[in-house]
């Protein structure tokens, strides 16, 4: 018996001891990349970190400007740049005026970077088909207004489709996140109810349903639960094959979620913008008939005047690199590039860029 | 105590003398040391209470008791009002130790009264191991096995088989992710806690309690119930209060399986939220300054509500110690 638990011990003390080891490891390689070894510092936004990463590995590559990037959340991205202890941030959600005046730095400008949707996900036994929805009925699911399957609102668009009698359980996210605020925004924008009686944010207060952290909390929590709905990133549910609705769109198509379709979004927004606009854009229920409604971009933001010349010379450099090497890669992990011809106009927005604040 | 003989006395004399002696420069380090180690601790208590008291006034200042009394929570209009976070945090901990007590003492009178010597070590190095899965671990478990194991039996057999439905507690639609879902993983990650601490006050009882108790005419039941388990006692409950401590601050694992709604509901199966979720949950992407400010006070109650538990616990063990005392 002894001999049992002296073994036990000494392969929990092994255990623990490795654990301490990586753990510490990995802390002080963060803190020297952050110390010395990184020419920039960037953190925020946790829906592009996987894009990013390979951005930034890539550029390290190709230019050996190193950039550590900690995808600690937009909310944190925000306050970061604010407080001026990064050199970029990344944000899901436009910062607001208030937010905007409180930064420490100066005028920050937003450079959007590639786009992202939400598909709605569902588990209605029985129905093979892939759904069709419109943005009343997907509002009035998500407000409990529709409660059943074979609700008549959803059965006449979808003819030919048995529609279980089951009730409707709505997962939305638990969490604070980006993937909540486009949901929100398109909602908030497609439904005058919505609008007053919810709104959008990254975290709203949802009439119905059950919350569920992360996209692999909601989309496990649809799979196990017949009769549930739910929204999650596009790149997530492609990455995992989860069932996806096809949302009316403003021309009145029927689209699925889809790379080019959400480009597409952008593109038909990009058309009517102003030669001076902020980027502070959303692009929920776009113009144009291969539009996906639901998406949205992601944002880098970044003071529009630099304190140091290196890193600012050095910052510059790689946002144009994004617009041009970047964007190629994006469709590789299921992230929409930017259309062609917002591609030029971000470019003159980094132009905009200058040193004015170095010392 | 068998006698020694007086040599050998005078000479272990003689050496913790020499001792003494010899080492007052290191018994002056060690004793700093150790002081140094004894007041660093609570200090950083003391830090981290301040810490978080200093980031909660601001939402303490403007919104006040209304923190606690409602159960409005909607970032975008500036309400916070956490009372079924509060409450979720409560009863998932309630309802874990009704479920764990019973069972975590099943097994710790089993091992230490009935179990054959051979199956102790096994069976309680078993249960001990319950504490060393990681917490997400058990979330993931909880949505892939638990709730569908509730969703498709449990519950409609409590509800409609047992007529419990009749009662507000296990009524309405069952989904799965509740507070019953909550309760029963947090059982089982406080159930070692528990079971460990007893077990070990159990064997601590001495052999001559056992034995007047059998000597008396005692069957072993009832040896167990008057003469074992009540000089146990405030050991037990000082394991109880620490798998409580355990329950009431769990965060990942109640967040994946809770369903995480801010709404206060009798029934078990309707999902509900804890403050550890809701701060877990949040923390991360609140940008307004009042949002954080809440978020800490949400916190700060959960500190507060943690150290009276504990000082409930003390009283507890101290009360019944003392009562045997006399």
């Amino acid at each position: 018996m002894r001999a049992i638990k002296l073994a036990a011990l000494i392969f929990f003390v092994a255990a623990c001891s490795k654990g301490d080891g990586n753990n510490s490891g990995a802390a002080s390689s963060t803190a020297s990349s952050v110390g010395g070894g990184a020419d920039l510092t960037g953190a925020g936004a946790t829906f592009p970190y996987p894009i990013y990463s390979k951005w930034f590995s890539d550029y390290a590559t190709a230019t050996g400007v190193k950039i550590n990037y900690q995808s600690i959340g937009s909310g944190g991205g925000v306050r970061q740049i604010s407080e001026e202890t990064v050199d970029f941030g990344a944000s899901d959600g436009p910062m607001s005026d208030d937010e905007l005046a409180k930064a420490k730095g100066g005028p920050i400008l937003h450079i959007p970077t590639v786009l992202g949707a939400d598909v709605i996900t569902y588990n209605v036994p029985g129905v093979t088909a892939v759904l069709k929805l419109t943005p009343s009925v997907i509002a009035d699911i998500f407000m409990g207004r529709i409660k059943k399957w074979n609700d008549t609102r959803i059965g006449s668009l979808n003819s030919g489709v048995t529609l279980p009698n089951q009730d409707i359980l709505v997962v939305h996210r638990s969490d604070g996140s980006g993937t909540t605020y486009i949901f929100t925004d398109y909602l908030d924008k497609v439904s005058p109810a919505w609008h007053t009686s919810v709104g959008k944010g990254k975290e709203v207060k949802w009439p119905v349903g059950l919350g569920g952290k992360g996209n692999e909390g909601v989309s496990g929590q649809v799979k196990q639960t017949p009769g549930a709905v739910g929204y999650v990133e596009l790149a997530y549910a492609k990455q995992n094959n989860l069932p996806a609705a096809l949302v009316r769109n403003k021309s009145g198509q029927y689209i699925a979620a889809s790379v080019p379709a959400v480009t597409a979004a952008a593109a038909g927004v990009a058309q009517s913008l102003p030669a001076n606009t902020d980027y502070r854009l959303s692009i929920v229920d776009a113009p144009g008939a291969q539009s996906y409604p639901i998406s949205s971009f992601t944002w880098l933001l970044v003071y529009q005047h630099q304190k140091d010349a290196v890193k600012g010379k050095k910052l510059i450099d790689f946002l144009n690199w994004a617009m041009t090497e970047g964007e190629k890669t994006a469709p590789t992990l299921d992230y929409a590039p930017l259309p062609a011809e917002m591609v030029t106009s971000v470019k003159a927005k980094i132009a905009t860029i200058d040193l004015a604040g170095a010392k | 105590m068998t006698s020694l003989p007086a040599e050998w006395l005078e000479k272990e004399k003689d050496r913790r003398i020499l001792r003494v002696e010899g080492s007052a420069v290191s018994d002056r380090i060690y004793e700093v040391l150790t002081a140094a180690c004894a007041l660093v601790v609570p200090a950083l208590v003391i830090a981290i209470a301040l810490a978080i008291f200093v980031a909660a006034w601001p939402a303490f200042s403007k919104l006040g008791l209304s923190i606690v009394t409602t159960s409005d929570w909607d970032v975008r209009a500036g309400h916070f009002g956490a009372a079924p976070a509060v409450y979720g945090t409560l009863v998932s901990s309630a309802v874990a130790l009704i479920i764990a007590t019973p069972l975590a003492l099943g097994v710790a009178v089993f091992l230490s009264e009935f179990s054959p010597t051979w199956l102790r070590q096994p069976i309680g190095f078993l249960v001990d191991l319950l504490a060393a899965i990681p917490s997400v671990v058990y979330g993931l478990w909880g949505i892939f096995v638990l709730i569908p194991l509730l969703r498709e039996h449990v519950m409609p057999f409590l509800r409609d088989t047992l007529h419990l439905g009749a009662t507000p507690f296990f009524r309405g639609a069952a989904y799965g992710p509740s507070m019953l879902a909550a309760g029963v993983i947090l059982a089982i990650m406080a159930l070692p806690y528990i079971s460990s601490v007893s077990r070990e006050v159990l064997l601590a009882v001495p052999r001559s309690q056992r034995e007047a108790a059998l000597a008396l005419g005692a069957t072993r039941w009832e040896m167990i119930r008057d003469a074992v388990i009540p000089f146990a006692k405030s050991g037990i409950i000082g394991g109880i209060m620490l798998g409580l401590g355990r329950a009431l601050g769990e965060t990942m694992a109640v967040t994946l399986v809770i369903g995480n709604r801010l709404e206060i509901s009798p029934s078990l199966f309707a999902p509900g939220y804890t403050m550890a979720s809701l701060i877990a949950n949040e923390f991360s992407e609140a940008t307004s300054d009042l949002h954080l400010s809440a978020l800490m006070a949400v916190g700060a109650i959960l500190f507060l509500i943690t150290l009276i538990v504990n000082a409930i616990a003390r009283w507890l063990v101290w009360s019944v110690s003392r009562s045997q005392a006399r």
